[in-house]
């Protein structure tokens, strides 16, 4: 129901190569990367550190330009960041913290002109309530949980209604039990509402759960691995008996051991 | 293995209900919420030094050198009443607002210069590190040269004295903004002037703010000490010329009087302007405790 072959893809990379410089280096975080995002996806990259897949994201986010390739959204190339791209961070300080909870997310609308006063208000209030924080609509960030504030950031990215919400590890930062609370609630606002999604995590578990389709991507520089569907449930595959969650953490496992043969040859 | 480690039962406790702990919130006595209030402290530890000096000052009974408390308040009563003393404060003021104001917009002005080009952030850079350890005083000389005896020249070493720490902090903010902030602003779809007073301005306020207090304190003392060294050239003259003048013809309770006055106005301006403005932004804000 995901993934229609005859429909455009909402979101297509191709071939794209992205490099950054540090004071020394330059340094190449992903090669000749291609995936295709189609509407309402939950799409998950997934690697280990040094796949590239956090500089792949701010390449969507419009944030970096690639030596080589393109990113088209809707067949439009990306060349900025916009609002079309909503992006949720890991940080906590993503919230403006000088605004409360409902104006962090009305100044979203407002500043991108997608609503004005009472309307931006109305909608903002509304997405709140889905991420179920009506009664700390007036408070300020710095007096939020890390759980509560990284909702605000759905719940903002949510009522901007982009074109793919773009998510950076956003549950990286909190604690175990948070984190699976947030999953499962991302995942149910997923059920009512149907945004497309392209998800970064270096969990395997949690990749398996919020995807429907896996990109994974092997380290130094990023390349494509292999692109895989999920189901949510991590199942037994019935042919060959084993787990996605095994396959995947065996392809990940293979690359560090052939590493490592080389780096001892 | 088992004797390794030691063996014990499970169990598992039902909790016990609200209504069987004492205290689970309990306001505070009335001497604890009044203490906790700043002003409150803070008055106890003046009313404290007023006491020792009136008592040291009395011990003393020198009124040539310590006059004591009481009797500069009284030589401050009868300044302000028959007016000479609120005048010259008022111009004092009049002089430090225009300077303190010019000196703002002029930092603001070099950091928009340096938050959008290199070169300018060199510029800015190298500006405060040359001009920022020159004390203000130091250029009274040469102003009194360029500008003449008067505002003119008061007013261009107060910018001197107020530019470089605001410039330096307003700067020093905005270099702190985290790169998430940045980058949720310009997700918006932010750009130019929008992005630099919606985002940058707000979250580089506690450094701001602190340039704005720590300009307001350089400049306070600079135009004292200007005043003192070249007085009441431009007409009425204000609180140095005051304080100079009274030394002069011995008046020390007098002189008393308008070095306390130079202070109350520093104290009205830091607990009434400055931390109000505080408690409005920044710690509401959590950005500062």
């Amino acid at each position: 129901m995901d993934e229609d072959q005859g429909a455009l893809p909402l979101l297509s990379v191709s071939d794209v190569t992205l490099q950054y410089k540090t004071k020394e280096h330059l340094v190449t975080a992903t090669y000749r990367v291609s995936f295709q995002v189609f509407k309402s996806d939950r799409y998950v990259l997934l690697g280990p550190s040094g796949c590239g897949k956090s500089t792949l994201l701010k390449a969507v986010g419009g944030y970096l330009t690639p030596v080589e390739g393109a990113i088209r959204l809707k067949g439009e190339t990306v060349t900025k960041p916009g609002p079309d791209r909503m992006m949720v961070f890991q940080e906590f300080d993503q919230l403006l913290p000088w605004k409360t909870v409902k104006q962090n997310v009305m100044f979203a609308l407002v500043s991108s002109g997608k609503y004005k006063g009472k309307a931006a208000e109305d909608k903002a209030m509304h997405c709140i309530e889905k991420v179920n924080l009506t009664k700390f609509a007036n408070s300020f960030p710095h007096t939020l949980s890390g759980g509560m504030k990284q909702r605000v950031a759905i719940a903002r990215g949510m009522a901007m209604e982009p074109d793919v919400l773009l998510m950076d590890e956003p549950f990286a930062a909190l604690d175990a039990l948070t984190r699976r609370k947030m999953q499962e609630e991302l995942l149910q606002l997923w059920d009512d509402i149907h945004f497309t999604v392209l998800f970064v995590t270096h969990s395997i578990p949690e990749a398996v759960k919020i995807g429907n389709r896996i990109l994974l991507l092997s380290p130094h520089p990023g390349q494509v691995k292999a692109e895989l569907n999920s189901s949510g449930r991590d199942e037994e595959d019935p042919v060959t008996g084993k787990r996605l969650s095994d396959r995947i953490h065996n392809m990940l496992f293979a690359d560090e051991i052939e590493e490592e043969e080389v780096t001892h040859v | 293995m088992s004797d390794l480690q030691v063996q014990r039962a499970e169990f598992v406790r039902e909790q016990v209900e609200m209504s069987a702990f004492g205290v689970v919130e309990k306001p505070l006595t009335v001497w604890e919420k009044v203490f906790n209030r700043d002003e409150v402290r803070k008055g106890l530890i003046l009313v404290a030094l007023a006491v020792i000096w009136q008592a040291y000052a009395a011990h003393l009974n020198n009124p040539l050198l310590f006059p004591t408390f009481s009797s500069t308040i009284e030589a401050l009563w009868d300044h302000m009443v028959n007016g000479s003393l609120l005048t010259k404060a008022w111009f004092s003021i009049k002089v430090l607002l225009m300077g303190y104001a010019a000196g703002v917009v002029l930092a603001t002005l070099l950091t928009m210069v340096a938050i959008t080009s290199r070169l300018g952030n060199d510029f800015l850079e190298t500006l405060t590190a040359m001009f920022n350890p020159l004390p203000a005083i130091a250029l009274l000389p040469l102003s009194l040269i360029w500008f003449g005896l008067g505002n003119g020249s008061l007013i261009f070493v107060l910018i001197h004295s107020v530019l470089w720490p605001v410039a330096l902090n307003t700067h020093s903010g905005f270099m702190s903004v985290s790169n998430t902030m940045r980058m949720v602003g310009r997700n918006y779809g932010l750009g130019g002037f929008r992005y630099v007073s919606k985002i940058l301005i707000p979250a580089a306020f506690p450094n701001i703010l602190a340039g704005l207090k720590i300009g307001w304190a350089f400049a306070w003392r600079t135009l004292i000490a200007a005043e003192l060294v070249f007085g009441a050239t431009s007409g009425s003259g204000g609180l140095g010329w005051f304080i100079y003048e009274n030394k002069n013809e011995l008046e020390i309770p007098s002189v008393f009087a308008g070095l306390f006055t130079v202070i109350l106005i520093g104290l009205i301006v830091e607990n009434l302007i400055f931390r109000n403005i505080e408690h409005r932004t920044v710690r509401k804000w959590g950005m500062q405790n």
